[in-house]
């Protein structure tokens, strides 16, 4: 029993951990700045990093499979930059949005081919990327594009009541990231796709051998990757209302921190969405008592997040440690 | 027969892919923009072009040097771009020691002066630029954390460190004689080149006139293996990604020497891109091992030349980013296609082998 309940803990040892960490670090703040005790500066944490969450649900993946998807940010930032080049155009909302995804899932497409049958490391392919696409956003437009399309003002503006709590709101675009951590959830843990996407993670050449078509899960992995990190550029210029090549640079890092926070390994094999979404709220965390502190300039925010990233990986590896000792 | 397998010598250097691709930007130049060519001498020295590919270039190269024996162990440095930051930031602040929050006149700040000895500032910038290499390698060598994570923490969270250091500001440097390493010249050429040569010089000597050199092949190709033939691939790593650092910083103070200030967020902006890119035209393999110097700094200067001639033509700074990042992909694919095709045809000789890697081909996988 007690050996179970070990492993049990060891298992979800970094999840749990993540929680904790969240909760301490949420409870810290909310005694140092009661402001942060509000309801409302909860669920400012899914409004601010909403984009986040959704680029950080197809980083796990990819980083499930034992990959590293680096051009995350260079495609949110194209997204911005291309919906409010085409908005300003006129052409339609509804014309843009599936337009920008499918163009996110192109690119993803393609890297994710380059990678499986060029045999290049995913890093230096999807590096590539990041700076192709941020490339591409400057050759769009070299200054920032305001939206002013009524539909992106509409989804911006319209604040959505919480129920229970009385002055609580977020607005449309923030329930993306939660929804899309429910179909993430689903397609992990429930589907033949998301066990493939284990096994490759384990051992790619055992998951061959099976029989399981390693190609087209990995290639389709990176595919959603570039999907969510074209969602998350379609939130952020809504929320925003504004496209521009210089947006979200670094966010690999807070992506991966966040991803690596939620206790999955960057071996591969092991991890969960759930995780991520309490890395985030964590970075989230520190981002707020920042801001409420506010004598502390933003590039801490930077340092702090590398911070965390060290030591999280430090945490992983004395869970790996014991896990292998058990 | 002979004059064939001559030819399959040079055309299997290393350096005759960067050659010919230096030739076919030249060849374009050539014909498009012939006042690439013009060299004008002022003042004594020599302008032109073709001098401001060295001038300008010589941040690269030597970034690309460091660069390609962190390559060679297998490795991979993103922060180069962040440490060049970090040390311009560090030389700027040592020689106006003013922004703090509180406002200081103006006169103090533009004043030709500093309180701190020229040398000084060199060395704390080199300093800097080495603490962060050291970081780098630990961090690699020691915690086993992957090069690529490892170095990625620095490439974001160091240039909050670099604006930690300048307070967010850009500074602004007024001190002359700092200026002689971006801008100053000897015998007609520029300085910065001669720093690039000198490094070069002494790393090439280092590589490969001691076993320096032959241990950091090792280390990229099988550490597993080194280690067991008594080499301290520990200790070869933390060396190659302090002495990247050591490039970086030197490359980050020509840089700011050379556009007189120090700005956090945008010196070394994407020379890690640049940088790998050197590497790879000068044909270091990404998953380590045989590397050469020469062929990389070729490579920087490629890189440069072809920038430049995308400048007279007019073309932005930064949509060139996307041309550039293609090019990449190009040269990493030819690479790798030829590894398909060998594989191909290996495959074609034994018609019915199981579909299952040979451990030849097991070492051509890329390491975590």
């Amino acid at each position: 029993m007690t050996q179970r309940l070990k492993l049990s803990v060891l298992r979800h040892g970094p999840l749990l951990t993540t929680i904790t960490i969240f909760l301490m670090a949420y409870i810290i703040g909310s005694q140092l700045y009661p402001a942060m005790q509000r309801p409302q500066a909860f669920f400012n944490l899914f409004i601010n990093n909403g984009f986040l969450l959704i680029v950080g649900i197809g980083m796990t993946f990819v980083i499930i499979t034992g990959g590293i998807d680096l051009s995350v940010g260079g495609v949110l930032a194209l997204t911005t930059a291309a919906s409010a080049a085409l908005l300003k155009l006129g052409v339609s909302a509804a014309v843009v949005i599936p337009l920008m995804l499918v163009m996110g899932t192109a690119i993803g497409l393609g890297l994710g081919s380059i990678i499986h049958f060029f045999k290049v490391q995913p890093f230096i392919v999807t590096l590539m990327g990041l700076f192709f696409a941020r490339g591409l956003a400057y050759i769009i437009s070299l200054t920032s594009v305001t939206i002013t399309d009524p539909f992106y003002k509409y989804l911006a503006l319209t604040p959505i009541h919480i129920p229970f709590f009385a002055k609580a709101y977020v607005y449309i675009p923030t329930l993306v990231g939660p929804l899309l951590l429910l179909v993430a959830i689903h397609l992990a843990y429930f589907t033949r796709f998301g066990r493939i996407m284990y096994a490759i993670g384990n051992n790619e050449q055992s998951a061959g051998l099976m029989g399981f078509p390693v190609g087209r899960t990995k290639i389709m992995v990176y595919a959603f990757s570039g999907f969510c990190s074209a969602l998350a550029g379609i939130v952020f210029s809504i929320s925003l209302l504004a496209g521009y090549g210089q947006f979200a640079t670094g966010v690999e890092l807070d992506v991966i921190a966040a991803v690596v926070m939620g206790g999955t390994l960057l071996t591969g094999g092991v991890g969960n969405v759930i995780g991520t979404l309490f890395g985030i709220l964590i970075e989230g965390t520190i981002i707020s008592i920042l801001q409420y502190n506010g004598t502390l300039s933003s590039w801490w925010t930077r340092i702090c997040v590398g911070v965390l990233t060290l030591i999280f990986i430090g945490i992983q590896s004395i869970f790996a440690r014991r896990k292998k000792d058990l | 027969m002979n004059y064939k397998a001559s030819f399959k010598r040079i055309r299997e250097s290393r350096l005759f892919w960067v050659l010919t691709a230096w030739a076919v930007i030249l060849g374009f130049n050539a014909l498009f923009i012939p006042e690439f060519f013009r060299i004008n001498i002022q003042d004594g020295h020599l302008y032109g072009n073709l001098i401001d590919v060295l001038n300008n270039g010589a941040p690269l190269m030597l970034v690309a040097i460091g660069m390609t024996l962190v390559i060679a162990t297998g490795g991979i440095d993103l922060s180069v771009g962040a440490v060049m930051a970090i040390s311009a930031a560090m030389g700027a602040v040592l020689i106006n020691p003013a922004p703090t929050d509180k406002l200081v006149s103006n006169e103090i700040l533009t004043r030709n002066a500093t309180n701190t000895p020229l040398a000084i500032i060199v060395l704390a910038t080199l300093a800097a630029g080495m603490l962060c290499g050291l970081w780098n390698g630990l961090l690699v060598s020691r915690a086993k954390i992957q090069p690529l994570v490892a170095t990625l923490i620095l490439m974001v969270a160091g240039r909050g460190i670099a604006q930690l250091i300048t307070n967010g500001q850009i500074i602004t440097i007024y001190y002359t004689p700092y200026f002689w390493f971006g801008n100053g010249y000897i015998l007609g050429l520029p300085v910065s080149i001669y720093i690039v040569a000198a490094v070069a010089i002494i790393t090439w000597i280092g590589v490969r006139k001691t076993p320096i050199g032959l241990f950091i092949e090792a280390v990229g190709i099988n550490p597993k293996a080194t280690y067991y033939s008594g080499i301290s691939a520990k200790n070869i790593q933390l060396l190659a990604y302090t002495f990247s650092g050591f490039c970086s910083a030197l490359a980050g103070l020509i840089l700011s020497s050379y556009v007189h200030s120090a700005d956090g967020n945008n010196n070394g902006l994407n020379y890690e891109l640049d940088a790998i890119l050197a590497v790879v035209m000068g044909g270091t393999m990404l998953s380590g091992g045989r590397f050469s110097l020469l062929a990389s700094v070729i490579g920087a200067m490629v890189i440069w030349t072809f920038t430049l001639s995308m400048y007279a033509l007019g073309v932005p700074a930064n949509a060139l980013l996307a041309g550039r990042a293609v090019l990449v992909l190009l040269v990493i694919l030819l690479y790798s296609d030829r590894r398909l095709i060998k594989r191909r045809s290996k495959s074609a000789d034994h018609q019915n082998k199981p579909d299952v890697m040979t451990s030849d081909e097991k070492l051509d996988l890329p390491r975590p």
